[in-house]
């Protein structure tokens, strides 16, 4: 069953009917119908039916980190029920509003979605949990202190009674709930905690999983676009002749800086975009380079009196007066997110004044809000049809302004008829919002004992914030892009940090570990430099400098001894090592490797360790560890978005390369929780294998690889 | 109209020759668990088996693919039972999901030919790109079908 079906199951009866060539057309009865009539709702979060099925919804979008299936633990930890009777639903962003916000915020950005929720939909398990066996005392008239529940069975030991969740669903949900709930000690979970099989795990090997591109509709009309290719310019005109004989073109869509097609098929629509001449109006941009880019962060490096934002004793004067001074500048690129679903949306306006909106999302009220802005529908008319996401990565929540609403919304209004916008492969690269082009400049001063007595970092590149949220900007800085360096853990006493923001006319956004992804390298390879130049093993002189800072000391050391830092490797390997904490998590990693003879690395072995405070699946964190492995190699090895003409040069796969399994190496993964705080899972693993893979190199080699990709590749290949 | 066979039933299709059979099976018979991810054959996301032999869909046209036997995710194991959509369960293989259709049509491929295959054989035969990273745990299930 879909993800649609089970959204609608409660309010409303899908009726399917296959017709010729197995087209699905749904359509929605309101409810009513005998098989929900048992179901009732004990609060926001939990609905029992009476057949003790247990419905928990999820306020995040689940796009493959697992969400659904850890938050669904945390709520069955605390209500107690069977775990085998547990399905899911996805909130609809309208209960949010209808609601008073029960439901927190959605989106699914950050690592967050357990990490800021678990209290809240914990205390929504335990609470039902007291209401259920409150109904079941009631009953027997009798203490709700000498009932027992386990697994949805609520028991009165002294007379073997025994009723289960669904024989008191009805009368628990009209009780009040509990003024306050005590929640379990996480060392008691038996639900949460363990690596429980993922609930979506079965439609998506059989090709049942939804996701919104696969929204099947009566008349529904396909939809392909041209944007400017040129970031900021507008559309001119275009020369509908070359298509008036295309097959199955309905359609075309005049936006104020794309162009779309609506045709009878996506097929058709595609071929008649790329065919249809278009004039574009460039807005100024069209000579920015990836040169010219460079040369503007350049400048940043160079500039002064730039805005601090830490220092600690006195750099200037501590470098002043050294005698062993060491300086690097590091380089990464722009890169996309590329999530394997390309950006889509299906729009309907229907004749009662409502709409229907079917897009993948890391934020479900966002698309809420983007379609009622957009159409100019009142929020509560608006349907968003929640569905898996085929990643996201940051693309789809955060920065990004919900652009393939926008743009599904104005084609469909101007077709008349339901349609299905899809980006092809090629808008989804030239129009993403990108991770940052960032450099950086350091220069630290080493004592007589090799430890760094003074740290200097300058940070140029274009900040996130001035797009997602520039009054958050004062005084041009842009804390966010300088962390793992404003709140560098490592104990050096003169320590200074600033910024040269370097806006560009390329978006940029929140892509997987946002700016931990570049910090993480600069600053883990260029420590490594300082303990080169020091004589000193790197991991050894880590240790030293996280004398203060005793959870990233232990997940170092974790790491460190799964990988067997310091035994022997085979002839022609070598190790590296980093270290870094963000989203809430501590993560470290070790890379083996041996260098090919074309000079690339071959990455043997990854081995990691995380200490996200508590391990609510296991099994879900060692997933996304490992996947953290391959999104960060991609970048490493591949990854580089670059301009010419002020447009993406890149198009698809063929030249925005992609690890695939012949690169993967193996990987080993220590969860290693010590409680006390929640971290998140998503993005804390890719961040330290970049560094901990570029050191390797530097031992191998013994020259550091100051900017990223180490395989470039010419966009003209 | 052209004639195609998919998962063992027969369907006639209203489409010129030249569209691939990709977007006829999510367009025009309503197959969704087939996948668009690139569009020029590199991501493999559309891998459907035609003969058996895993193909790119998006780049076939759907004239080549008449007349003969096609199998798509929702055809390969009468439950979703398959040896591969099995092992994929079993060792948690999918993350968003969306690549794996395709990652399974060409597993399950790939094991027709080569019950055993050593890990260079898998290298040289699965080239999908998974953006989540599944990569270990692909490998890992491929090889415990082998065993079995």
């Amino acid at each position: 069953m879909n993800k649609v079906m089970k959204l609608g199951r409660r309010n409303f009866l899908k009726a399917s009917a296959a017709v010729g060539g197995g087209l699905m057309l749904g359509f929605y009865i309101p409810a009513g119908n005998a098989a929900a009539a048992k179901d009732a709702e004990i609060n926001a979060w939990i609905v029992i039916g009476g057949d003790d099925s247990v419905l928990i919804r999820v306020a995040h979008s689940e796009m493959g980190q697992g969400a659904m299936t850890g938050l669904a633990q945390l709520v069955a930890e605390e209500l107690e029920c069977d775990w085998n009777k547990v399905k899911t639903e996805f909130v609809d962003p309208r209960l949010n509003i209808t609601r008073n916000k029960v439901y927190g915020g959605m989106a699914t950005v950050g690592s967050r979605a357990i990490r800021t929720s678990h209290e809240y939909v914990r205390k929504a398990g335990a609470s039902a949990r007291i209401m259920l066996v409150n109904a079941a005392a009631n009953r027997w008239k009798v203490s709700a202190a000498d009932c027992t529940v386990k697994e949805g069975v609520i028991s009165h030991a002294s007379t073997g009674r025994t009723l289960t969740y669904g024989d008191v669903a009805e009368a628990a949900a009209k009780i009040a709930p509990p003024a306050e709930v005590t929640l379990k000690d996480p060392a008691t979970w038996t639900i949460a905690g363990q690596p429980k099989m993922r609930l979506d795990m079965q439609e998506k090997v059989n090709g049942k999983a939804f996701y919104a591109i696969d929204v099947q509709l009566d008349g529904l009309l396909y939809a392909a676009i041209a944007q400017s290719p040129v970031f900021g310019g507008k559309l001119k005109s275009y020369d509908e002749t070359a298509i008036k004989n295309a097959k199955g073109v309905r359609q075309i869509v005049a936006l104020p800086n794309a162009v779309a097609i609506v045709a009878d098929s996506y097929w058709e629509a595609q071929k008649a975009v790329r065919a249809l001449p278009i004039a574009w109006d460039n807005g100024g941009n069209e000579n920015v380079s990836s040169a010219s880019i460079a040369k503007f962060l350049d400048e940043g490096l160079a500039a002064k009196d730039m805005p601090v934002a830490r220092n600690d004793g006195d750099v200037e004067k501590a470098l002043a007066g050294a005698a062993n001074v060491i300086s690097a500048e590091y380089r990464v690129p722009y890169l996309s997110h590329a999530s394997m679903e390309p950006m889509n949306c299906t729009v309907r306006f229907n004749a009662d004044g409502t709409l229907d909106v079917w897009a993948p999302t890391q934020n479900a009220e966002a698309i809420l809000g983007a379609a009622a802005r957009s159409s100019g529908i009142e929020p509560l008319k608006i349907n968003v049809h929640l569905s898996y996401s085929g990643g996201g990565f940051g693309r789809r929540g955060g920065a990004a302004p919900g652009d393939y609403v926008d743009q599904a919304v104005a084609i469909a209004k101007a077709a008349g008829a339901p349609v299905k916008l899809v980006w092809s492969r090629e808008e989804d690269l030239q129009h993403d919002f990108y991770r940052p082009i960032s450099s950086a400049k350091m220069t630290a001063a080493l004592g007589p004992d090799g430890m760094p007595v003074a740290w200097n970092t300058r940070i140029s590149g274009h900040s996130i914030l001035s797009t997602a949220n520039p009054s958050a900007i004062k005084n041009n800085m842009d804390q966010g892009f300088l962390v793992l360096f404003h709140d560098n853990v490592y104990d050096v006493p003169n320590l200074k940090v600033d910024y040269a923001m370097r806006n560009t006319h390329v978006p940029v956004g929140y892509w997987r570990s946002v700016n931990h992804s570049q910090n993480a390298y600069f600053r883990e390879c260029f420590l490594d430099e300082l303990a080169r130049a020091a004589g000193q093993d790197p991991y050894e002189y880590r240790r030293k400098l996280l004398h203060k800072a005793p959870k990233q000391l232990a997940v170092l050391e974790a790491c460190a001894k799964a990988a067997d830092w310091g035994k022997p490797l085979p002839t022609g390997q070598f190790r590296g090592i980093a270290q870094i904490d963000g989203y809430g998590s501590y993560a470290a990693a070790v890379a083996e490797i041996s260098m090919n003879a074309d000079g690339t690395p071959h990455v043997h072995r990854i081995v990691q360790a995380i200490d996200p405070g508590y391990a609510v699946n296991p099994d879900s964190i060692k997933a996304q560890m490992e996947g953290s492995v391959a999104w960060t190699l991609s970048a490493a090895l591949y990854g580089e978005i670059t301009i010419k003409d002020g447009r993406v040069e890149q198009g698809n796969f063929d030249r925005y390369r992609m690890l695939l399994m012949n690169h993967m190496p193996k990987v080993e993964t220590v969860v290693v929780p010590s409680g006390g705080f929640w971290g998140g899972i998503g993005e804390p693993g890719g961040p330290a294998v970049v560094p901990a893979l570029i050191n390797a190199m530097l031992a191998a080699t013994g020259k550091p690889q100051r900017s990223l990709p180490l395989i470039k590749r010419s966009a003209t290949v | 109209m052209i004639n195609l066979n998919i998962n063992g039933v027969d369907h006639n299709v209203d489409v010129d020759g030249d569209m691939p059979l990709l977007w006829v099976l999510r367009d025009k018979v309503g197959l969704t668990g087939t996948k668009f991810g690139c569009g020029i054959a590199q991501c493999g996301a559309c891998t459907v088996q035609i003969n058996g032999v895993a193909m790119r869909s998006c780049v076939m046209p759907v004239s080549a693919a008449a007349g003969q036997p096609i199998t798509t995710i929702e055809g390969l194991s009468p439950n979703g039972d398959g040896k591969v959509q099995a092992a994929w369960v079993a060792h948690q293989v999918p993350q968003c999901g969306y690549c794996q259709s395709g990652m399974i049509m060409a597993v399950d491929a790939l094991l027709k030919t080569t019950p055993k295959p050593t890990d260079s054989q898998i290298d040289a035969a699965i080239t999908n790109i998974c953006r989540c990273g599944t990569y270990a745990r692909v490998r890992d299930a491929i090889h415990d079908i082998a065993k079995a």
